[in-house]
């Protein structure tokens, strides 16, 4: 699949959930906090597209609402991983060697030494559940994750002529960081950005499952695969469709960083030519 | 025993060869010379059935009756290694880091089921011994990582000859190597020609190569063979007239006579380098590698001196020094009566006067900056001056570019066009000392010497300096004054480059002269 092909069907997929979500903020079709018994279990089609659950809440507006707290916890989470993560990447290439370097890898280390969802589950379990700490949890572990991705990206960048002659030019190392580092390094950032995207709805989703990301009445798509579990075989629609929701979430952002690399390299648009 | 006849090359309709035709007899050698992309290595992938994909190849390659253009994957795969084996120009990269040396060129045999493991590697020794590694300080356990440049070139011949293919590419083998060592390779090529009976297709871009080597000689341009014939006629008649550009160019000299001053600009005086060791035992830290070993010299006001030695012998980490990125163990280094502090923040004042053009047409600039802002970059030195704007355009014109080029990305130049832009960016503070730091080594011959032209008009007009190192003596001696000659960590050697090249004292000045290829040419 060729880089276009997938940017557009990458972002294409993201757009709908992107969209579904900001909708959500001002419109739904039904209050999803709202229980109607009466229309419970409902196929879909009627007044509700996707059917309703057990307690008659409207699917499509949970499912919309769903992709909000999800959107929004990843997108945090990879902004702290990526705020926190690249400068500190940037100063242990920097330093190379340097004490600096050491105590930053081995503080990665640290982090990456632990499993990452038994401590975000620590973490909602210590400081209690809700969608803050769930953010808390899985931003930390974005952390180290981008540090080495930005640092080892920007070692091999080091050693390059371009940088010895702003070195010529007197410039310092935090400059060159920023204005020749951080460019060249950012088509691979992106793509790391969208990867820990996914996996930071994934992460979303495992701790709503487990109960212990935003909290009832706020729908998510994981608690909504949770609660359809006792009913997968009579009303399978209540877990295809969080489950759906998610599978296509991921797909669609992993496309999208792919597409995008592709499209913000000079380099290699100069060999699609 | 090999004929290509009428070889053509088509990417996307894209023609890359047109009618590309010889012959290759047993224990013959064929010098194909042209330019950067003037698909000679097309060539040779096209012979090998390695062209990229998308690739068209129409014509015929008849190997011993066989017509190779018409076998399948499996039939090709069944003769690369076996008829015809192959030598790369990088030999850093064209080794397996993780194998050992025995196990890479055995594994050719293995792979055409010529042998069983046991076997190879004892052919894998044979071949060894006969490139020149013997088994006493080369077994076949060594890694590429233990290896020099050079040895690492030999394993690569090794394992290309391994089955006794009847013909041998060999593309730029020599390029990436030092002289001296060029020279023990293409011995080592020359013999291996005469004792198998083979035939060897040698490209390369340096035409004083070819006429050491080769018994015939075909030159490439644009896809097509302009002329060939026996080295000695080609080059004596040059009948065509891109031969003639070529030749000329090879010993092209920039007739400028200028005249240095007698103040001084850059003293070194007895500057010391050197490294920490990594520790072999835990307590025992050895003694630190020098680097640079006292070395003392000046470079006067309006004096191009030159700095030649081999990889490894210290002049990238003098340049370094003399730019003030690295910190010195002893000595000292004054520009313009100033201490050069190196390590520590250097002024602006100072660093202004001095800038480098590097070897690496491509790696030299930002490749998501535009050329104004890759040209303006040492104005981070003197702040940005008013008419920033008009000095960027100004570079550009002197270097002989023009002004709206500065909007452009980097990617859209020539290596030539590359390192116009880096002595732009070089020029842009006014300083007095260029450093070059093998400016033109990566550089084709005819724009080499356009570059050359440049330099030595830029010096005189602006009255710049010059620092030049380089392991090619054919370009010191077009554009320095004065040569220095280092071998590990020393200057050996200095005085008027003439003078040095036409009467070496030192046995290592003498060695270098020796092994460098020199392009006879009959008027």
């Amino acid at each position: 699949m060729s880089g276009r092909v997938q940017l557009i069907l990458g972002g294409a997929l993201s757009a709908v959930f992107l969209l579904a979500a900001a909708l959500s903020l001002v419109w739904v079709p039904h209050d999803v906090a709202a229980l109607n018994i009466a229309d419970r279990l409902r196929p879909p089609g009627g007044a509700y597209l996707l059917g309703t659950d057990q307690f008659g809440r409207d699917m499509l507006s949970m499912l919309m609402v769903g992709a909000r707290s999800s959107i929004a916890v990843a997108l945090v989470a990879v902004g702290i991983g990526m705020g926190v993560g690249v400068p500190l990447g940037l100063l242990a290439a920097a330093n190379r060697s340097g004490w600096l370097d050491e105590v930053v890898m081995r503080m990665n280390d640290l982090i990456f030494a632990f499993p990452a969802l038994v401590i975000a589950i620590l973490i909602t379990a210590v400081l209690g559940p809700s969608a803050l700490n769930a953010i808390l949890a899985i931003g930390i572990f974005n952390i180290p994750v981008f540090a080495r991705v930005t640092r080892g990206a920007a070692l091999s960048l080091w050693t390059l002529d371009y940088i010895l002659a702003a070195r010529v030019a007197g410039k310092g190392r935090a400059r060159i960081s920023v204005e020749h580092i951080l460019p060249n390094i950012a088509s691979l950032l992106i793509v790391q950005g969208s990867i820990q995207f996914s996996l930071g709805i994934l992460a979303e989703a495992g701790l709503s499952y487990v109960g212990l990301g935003a909290q009832p009445p706020t729908p998510s798509w994981g608690r909504m695969l949770a609660e359809a579990q006792t009913m997968i075989y009579t009303h399978p629609l209540l877990a295809v469709l969080p489950g759906l929701a998610i599978v296509l979430m991921v797909l669609g952002l992993n496309l999208m960083g792919d597409g995008l690399r592709d499209a913000l390299d000079p380099r290699l648009r100069r060999v699609a030519r | 025993m090999i004929a290509v006849q009428g070889l053509s090359v088509a990417i996307g309709g894209t023609p890359l060869l047109r009618g590309v035709s010889f012959g290759i007899d047993r224990g013959q050698i064929l010098g194909l010379v042209g330019e950067s992309g003037s698909g000679k290595s097309m060539t040779a992938l096209a012979i090998m059935g390695l062209l990229p994909p998308g690739a068209h190849a129409a014509g015929r390659v008849v190997l011993d009756g066989t017509d190779l253009l018409g076998l399948s994957e499996p039939q090709m795969c069944d003769m690369r290694g076996r008829q015809i084996g192959m030598i790369f120009q990088e030999p850093m990269t064209a080794l397996n880091p993780v194998q050992s040396i025995g196990d890479q060129v055995a594994e050719t045999l293995v792979i055409h089921r010529a042998a069983t493991r046991s076997e190879a590697l004892r052919a894998a020794r044979r071949r060894l011994d006969r490139v020149g590694l013997p088994e006493g300080r080369f077994p076949l356990g060594r890694f590429p990582h233990e290896l020099s440049g050079g040895q690492r070139q030999r394993v690569c011949i090794a394992m290309a000859i391994a089955l006794r293919p009847q013909l041998l590419i060999a593309d730029e083998p020599t390029t990436a190597l030092d002289v001296t060592t060029q020279a023990r390779i293409l011995d080592l090529l020359k013999g291996l020609v005469e004792e198998e009976r083979m035939g060897l297709l040698l490209i390369t871009h340096d035409l004083a190569v070819v006429a050491g080597m080769a018994d015939r000689l075909a030159v490439m341009r644009a896809g097509e063979i302009v002329e060939q014939g026996p080295v000695a006629d080609v080059l004596r008649e040059r009948r065509h007239p891109y031969t003639r550009a070529l030749v000329e160019a090879s010993a092209h000299h920039p007739g400028a006579d200028l005249r240095p001053t007698d103040r001084p600009l850059l003293q070194v005086a007895g500057a010391v380098r050197d490294y920490p060791q990594p520790r072999l035992r835990l307590f025992a830290r050895p003694a630190p590698f020098r680097a640079v070993d006292e070395v003392s010299f000046e470079v006067r006001r309006g004096e191009s001196v030159g700095l030649v030695g081999e990889s490894g012998c210290g002049k990238s980490t003098l340049t370094r020094a003399i730019l003030g990125l690295e910190p010195l163990q002893g000595g000292e280094i004054r520009l313009d009566g100033q201490a050069v502090s190196a390590g520590q923040r250097m002024q602006a004042s100072l660093r202004r006067k001095m800038n480098v053009v590097f070897q690496d047409p491509y790696g030299s600039f930002n490749p998501r900056h535009r050329v104004a802002r890759l040209i303006a970059e040492p104005f981070h030195l003197t702040g940005r001056p008013v008419d920033a704007d008009a000095r960027v355009a100004e570079a550009l014109v002197s270097v002989g570019l023009t002004p709206e080029d500065r909007h452009k990305f980097i990617h859209e130049f020539s290596g030539g066009q590359r390192q116009r832009i880096a002595i732009a960016r070089a020029l842009i503070t006014r300083p007095e000392l260029i450093v070059l730091d093998e400016a033109v080594s990566a550089l084709d011959v005819r724009v080499r010497a356009q570059i050359l032209d440049l330099l030595a008009d830029l010096r005189a007009r602006l009255g710049l300096s010059y620092l030049f190192i380089s392991h090619d003596l054919h370009v010191v001696r077009a554009i320095t004054d004065r040569v220095l000659v280092m071998q590990a960590g020393r200057i050996v050697e200095q005085g008027p480059t003439e003078k040095v090249l036409r009467a070496p004292e030192h046995p290592y000045t003498k060695e270098l002269l020796a092994a460098a290829p020199v392009l006879e040419v009959p008027p």
